[in-house]
């Protein structure tokens, strides 16, 4: 399974509407526009599968998918490491 | 809610903030934002520097634009480029050049959260030398080879786009390309010293259009959301296109005052000094200034316009220094609407920039190299 950490070169900062992340190599601004997600990005790393840290911030099975494919495209964008 | 309002609402920390580190400067450019020359004997301590630093760290502010004057003419400018470094405040800095040795450039190349931005206002030495001074177009190329020399990477070419230097985007272009740098474009302002050439260097409306073209075909280049006046032509350019003061924007001058943007030097637009108490995070959040200019606006007499949405009424600088009303069109607006509120107006309600540390008498323009 797909494990996610945060890229080591990425800043976050929490905003009213989510989070800030900046990229200091690409020097890249990214929005995490929910809540949800910046806490399953702030811990993914923490949890045996993103299955576990996607439950622990109380993302619903439904929306499961959306969360998933929002996860691959940080991933994408270097906000998030993945092997 | 869309990014944009969200941005128009204000963050809990700038996203871009300006940091003036000194008016000193060895140059005396026509358009100077700051009306720099000499230094000014209220400017930030290196310990006051440094407590700024700290503070932006503690807010989480990603990286600090610094410029000047010349930066680099302060004796305690790499001691605080290290300073922000280590505390992962990232530092991307402007500067003339001229102080951007072989040595310098190795040391650069070596650090991380570092970028470096060398000016030039034409794409050959008549062209760049009437703007920014006798010598200076070689100074800053010498500076971007040294830089290409010692592997930096790719830093930034900043360009003000002006009526003389228009035709010459493509030639900027391929001079970055040469040093594998980035090109950054950016609009002439009617601030600080170019309040003065602003009537003669601003591009003319069919300018405008071929430069909107231009950076639609070319979305690698840089503007500093410079130019989002211009998305009212059409499709958007990239960027967040809105004005940002006090919302995402802010800038710190060099005795620590804060306004709202780099373009409006002016106690009308001034929010308050790192030197209070609270320093710069509770100007950030309380100013009252700042507070006002995060909330809704209103389109006033860009109400009835059908590109308002794309363009936001444009750039509140450009409107002020102008003396344009700040809830009418920019002065140059792409419908035309600012060039008529600019013909009555008449010019008449200027607000005046004064001549700020501007160099009385005799101005060196040549810059001497330094010995090989």
């Amino acid at each position: 399974m797909t494990r996610y950490a945060l890229h080591p070169q990425v800043g976050l900062r929490d905003e009213a509407f989510g989070a800030l992340a900046y990229h200091y190599g690409s020097r890249r601004l990214t929005f995490l526009n929910d809540a949800r997600l910046v806490t399953v990005v702030r811990t993914v790393a923490d949890h045996d599968d993103v299955d576990a840290a996607l439950a622990a911030a109380g993302v619903p099975d439904r929306r499961r998918a959306a969360y998933l494919t929002a996860l691959q495209r940080l991933a994408d964008a270097e906000i998030l490491t993945c092997e | 809610m869309r990014v944009t309002d969200r941005m128009s609402r204000g963050l809990d920390a700038p996203i871009c903030l300006t940091w003036e580190l000194t008016y000193g400067c060895n140059l005396a450019c026509v358009h100077c934002l700051s009306s720099s020359g000499r230094r000014d004997p209220r400017e930030l301590t290196t310990d006051e520097c440094a407590t700024v630093i700290d503070d932006l760290a503690a807010m989480q502010v990603f990286y600090v634009n610094i410029g000047g004057g010349e930066p680099t003419l302060r004796p305690d400018f790499w001691e605080l480029l290290d300073h922000a470094v280590g505390r992962k405040v990232g530092v991307k800095f402007s500067t003339n050049g001229s102080r951007i040795t072989r040595s310098a450039a190795t040391r650069l190349a070596a650090t991380d959260y570092v970028d470096v931005q060398i000016s030039i206002d034409g794409a050959d030495a008549a062209t760049n030398d009437a703007i920014r001074g006798a010598g200076s177009f070689d100074v800053a190329t010498t500076a971007m080879r040294h830089l290409a020399d010692a592997g930096f990477g790719e830093f930034k070419v900043s360009v003000v786009v002006t009526r003389d230097n228009v035709s010459q985007l493509d030639d900027f272009a391929a001079l970055a390309d040469s040093f594998g740098a980035q090109l950054r474009l950016t609009r002439l302002r009617p601030s600080g010293r170019g309040a003065e050439v602003w009537d003669a260097l601003h591009v003319t409306a069919e300018q405008q259009r071929d430069l909107y073209t231009w950076l639609l075909a070319h979305p690698r280049v840089l503007t500093g959301d410079s130019f989002f006046h211009l998305s009212a032509l059409g499709e958007p350019l990239p960027g967040l296109n809105l004005c940002g003061a006090g919302r995402v924007v802010c800038l710190i001058d060099p005795v620590g005052d804060v306004y709202a943007c780099p373009f409006v030097l002016h106690d009308q637009f001034k929010a308050g000094t790192v030197r209070s108490a609270g320093g710069f995070a509770d100007v950030w959040r309380t100013s009252p200034l700042f507070l006002s200019l995060r909330e809704p606006e209103s389109p006033g007499a860009c109400a009835s316009c059908g590109s308002y949405d794309a363009c936001r009424g444009g750039c509140m600088a450009a409107k002020f220094f102008t003396g344009l009303p700040l809830d009418g069109p920019d002065p140059e607006c792409v419908h035309g609407h600012g060039e008529a509120a600019l013909l009555a107006a008449s010019g008449a309600g200027r607000p005046s920039a004064g001549s700020g540390h501007t160099r009385s008498g005799p101005v060196p323009v040549a810059i001497g190299r330094r010995p090989a």
